[in-house]
């Protein structure tokens, strides 16, 4: 699967003066890792524009690590290649290579200061400007005034703050970050997801951030790569992989959804014909991620926030069939929202998240409702997958 | 009454560290508590094995071990020492810092072997490090006299190499001292250094290679400053003793390899010249003292975490 993408590039050009930048991006050719008999990476294809900043976004060892470590260099690829630009550097040593990474536990050298942690890479270079870079990079994380201090006197948030630093003043083609906000709590993390993104906009840099926290990964990215088990799921911008997933996996992993067993029954036009458990519901071709024959069985995808539901017999402001039967079997209140569960007719749960504008009742247990939703929301997926992939309730039964 | 202070300065264990200087909590008294022990301890077999020894190296060289000395505060004693044993004194620190330095060297690469490279095999080699340990040191010394005797294939092989002459030989030279004092203080330099090195965590050497820095100086920007308190420890724990050490000398060396823990035990036992032998100890270990303090000063250890 490869699938080149058009990110917005807004910096990609802006070359800051170190020569000999091909604006080419970063590719990635049928790259495999092999550890021992098992696979970490599996002939990955992916192709990162320059300027981008792109997440690798997936499970707990899916491989994102494995993948960064190959294009750092630190780890050597079973086979594939690294392309930089046009410039193989499959086989190229870490230290010959322009990519910096900000690792995981940060890896700050606890012996220096913060400043000869930042100035470690231009010394290596033996720049002759050290000084002053060093104190402008210090300026734009904020940390002029901790210069001298060791790392195990910092906080978290300052150490993450060194260590971007520490990376980005070498002015790399391509900058790696892999889980860079793991460690710190939700507020400290919000803002700095919105510092990375702000520094990234300004140097104009190639990010490739690795999480696992999809927020994080669809506030970022310009591109986002949901990666599983060793293979990229599916890549694009954040809007489109939430609002048209081609798997289950990307569909439950990346927000919740509801899937739905189908049949098909046939094309009409732009649209697909799916019989739902004895309703005919309608998904646009464009959102329908397998082989449209009739009699193909399918899951038909929708999310929570996308269902409509209403007292039995009110209009619901969607075209087609509405689905009778449901019964509200769990109320949440969120505040901005509420969550309720509807029980349908085929004893299915759906999730349905309506925005709390006030304009009418909430609902309670056990009331009976009708549920429909808009067929442009719909999505269609092949029933061979996993209805339960990606969700973190994979032991339920779907 | 001299019994313990028959022993050279350095091969008794407490000499350099006498109650390292802990963070003790202000109001709490339970550190003092802890204290205690170790203090009535060195109290005991330090501070007053150390008088008597102070106060033999000052009695009337005039005495001898059946009439008895008189105490005079005969300063010459140490005039006499120095005169007339200067030479095995700085055969001494030299052959204890050449030692060292092999054992460095040696330790080092082993040490980082065991902590980067051993895998699943680090425990098997550690015990293999302190194996020799098993069987005592005398024992050892003395096989080492049999591995490097005249017509033993080591000096076989050396001359057939042409490193040595036909008649040359290893047992009474400078090198079969030095490689014995190696031998023998060699797990003194691992233990330390491997504790030090083990605690390194490799990804900070993988960043260093990330930062431009090829492996070689990569060692030295990281991996090197932050094994220092392991060096620092490590060449303490093999200089101190090898300098007092004299089986070595004893077993692998002649007369002209005589170090000078041989003489204060010559001198001791016997000579019975206490006075003398009490002012060598005495300067044994304030010259110790002071290379040490200068060492670790120069070191800059305390400013490593
Ligand atoms: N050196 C290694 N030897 C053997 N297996 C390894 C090695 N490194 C990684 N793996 C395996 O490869 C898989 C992918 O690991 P990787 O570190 O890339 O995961 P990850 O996606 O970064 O996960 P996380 O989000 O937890 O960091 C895991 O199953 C892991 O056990
Ligand atoms: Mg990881």
């Amino acid at each position: 699967m490869s699938q080149v993408v058009e990110a917005p590039t807004a910096g990609a050009g802006d070359d800051r003066g170190t020569g000999g930048r091909t604006g080419g991006g970063l590719h990635l050719r049928s790259l495999t890792k092999e550890f021992a008999s098992f696979t970490a990476v599996k002939s990955l294809d992916l192709d990162i524009p320059s300027g981008s900043f792109f997440a690798l976004l997936g499970p707990s060892g899916c491989g994102k690590t494995t993948t960064l470590r190959m294009v750092a260099g630190l780890e050597t690829p079973t086979s594939g290649t690294i392309t930089l630009g046009e410039r193989d550097i499959t086989w190229e040593k870490p230290y010959r290579r322009p990519v910096n990474t900000v690792f995981q536990n940060y890896a700050l050298f606890p012996h220096l200061d913060i400043f000869e942690n930042v100035a470690f890479g231009l010394r290596r270079r033996k720049r002759s400007d050290v000084k002053p870079a060093v104190e402008q990079m210090l300026a734009l994380v904020e940390l002029e005034s901790q210069a001298r201090k060791k790392p195990a006197q910092l906080s978290g948030g300052q150490q993450q703050r060194v260590a971007l630093a520490r990376a980005l003043i070498n002015n790399p083609e391509v900058l790696l970050l892999d889980e860079p906000l793991g460690a710190l709590d939700l507020k400290l993390r919000r803002s700095m997801q919105i510092e990375i993104k702000r520094i990234q906009t300004e140097v104009g840099l190639t990010f490739v951030h690795v999480t696992h926290d999809q927020e994080e990964a669809m506030t970022m990215a310009d591109t986002v790569a949901v990666m599983n088990a060793g293979v990229i799921e599916q890549m694009g911008a954040p809007a489109e992989l939430y609002e048209n997933p081609r798997t289950t996996f990307v569909a439950n992993f990346l927000g919740q959804s509801n899937l739905i067993e189908g049949t098909v029954a046939g094309r009409e036009g732009d649209v697909v014909k799916v019989d739902m458990q004895g309703t005919v519901v309608s998904v646009p071709s464009a959102r329908a991620h397998l082989e449209t024959t009739a009699g193909h069985r399918a899951w038909v995808g929708i999310r929570p926030e996308k269902v409509l539901i209403a007292e039995v017999g009110e209009v619901i402001d969607a075209p087609g069939n509405s689905i009778p039967g449901g019964v509200i079997s769990d109320v949440s209140f969120v505040g901005v929202s509420t969550q309720y569960l509807v029980r349908m007719p085929w004893g299915q749960e759906l999730q349905v998240f309506e925005q709390n504008t006030g304009r009418r009742r909430l609902f309670r247990t056990g009331e009976s409702v009708d549920v429909s939703w808009r067929p442009d929301y719909a999505f269609l997926l092949d029933h061979e997958q996993d209805a339960s992939a990606g969700t973190d309730r994979s032991d339920l039964p779907s | 009454m001299t019994a313990t202070a028959t022993r050279p300065a350095g091969s008794s264990a407490p000499t350099p560290e006498p109650a390292p200087p802990a963070k003790r909590p202000r109001r709490n008294l339970t550190g003092y508590w802890l204290l205690l022990p170790g203090a009535l301890w060195l109290a005991v077999f330090f501070v007053v094995p150390f008088y008597s020894l102070l106060a033999t190296s000052l009695y009337d060289p005039g005495g001898s071990v059946l009439e008895g000395y008189d105490m005079s505060w005969a300063f010459g004693n140490y005039v006499t020492a120095i005169q007339e044993y200067w030479r095995p004194l700085v055969r001494s620190l030299w052959y204890g810092a050449v030692a060292t330095a092999i054992c460095l060297v040696l330790g080092y690469v082993l040490a980082y072997a065991i902590a980067f490279k051993a895998g699943r095999w680090k425990n098997l080699m550690l015990i293999l490090v302190i194996a020799p340990f098993f069987t005592s040191f005398l024992v050892r010394t003395l096989s080492w006299k049999l591995l490097l005797r005249d017509d033993g294939f080591v000096v076989d092989t050396l001359q057939f190499l042409h490193v040595l002459g036909a008649d040359g030989r290893l047992l009474a030279t400078p090198v079969a001292v030095i490689a014995g004092l190696v031998y023998n203080f060699l797990p003194f330099m691992v233990l330390p250094l491997y504790a030090s090195i083990d605690k390194i965590d490799p990804r900070l050497v993988e960043a260093a290679g990330d930062l431009y820095a090829r492996p070689f100086v990569g060692f030295f920007k990281v991996t090197w400053p932050l094994s220092l308190p392991g060096v620092v420890s490590g060449t303490l724990l093999t200089f101190i003793p090898a300098v007092g050490d004299y089986i070595n000398a004893q077993l692998l060396g002649s007369p002209g390899q005589r170090m000078i823990g041989n003489v204060i035990q010559n001198l001791f036992t016997d000579a019975g010249d206490y006075p003398v032998a009490g002012a060598l100890s005495v300067m044994l270990m304030l010259l110790i003292l002071v290379l040490v303090l200068v060492y670790v000063r120069r070191a800059g250890t305390e400013e490593l975490l």
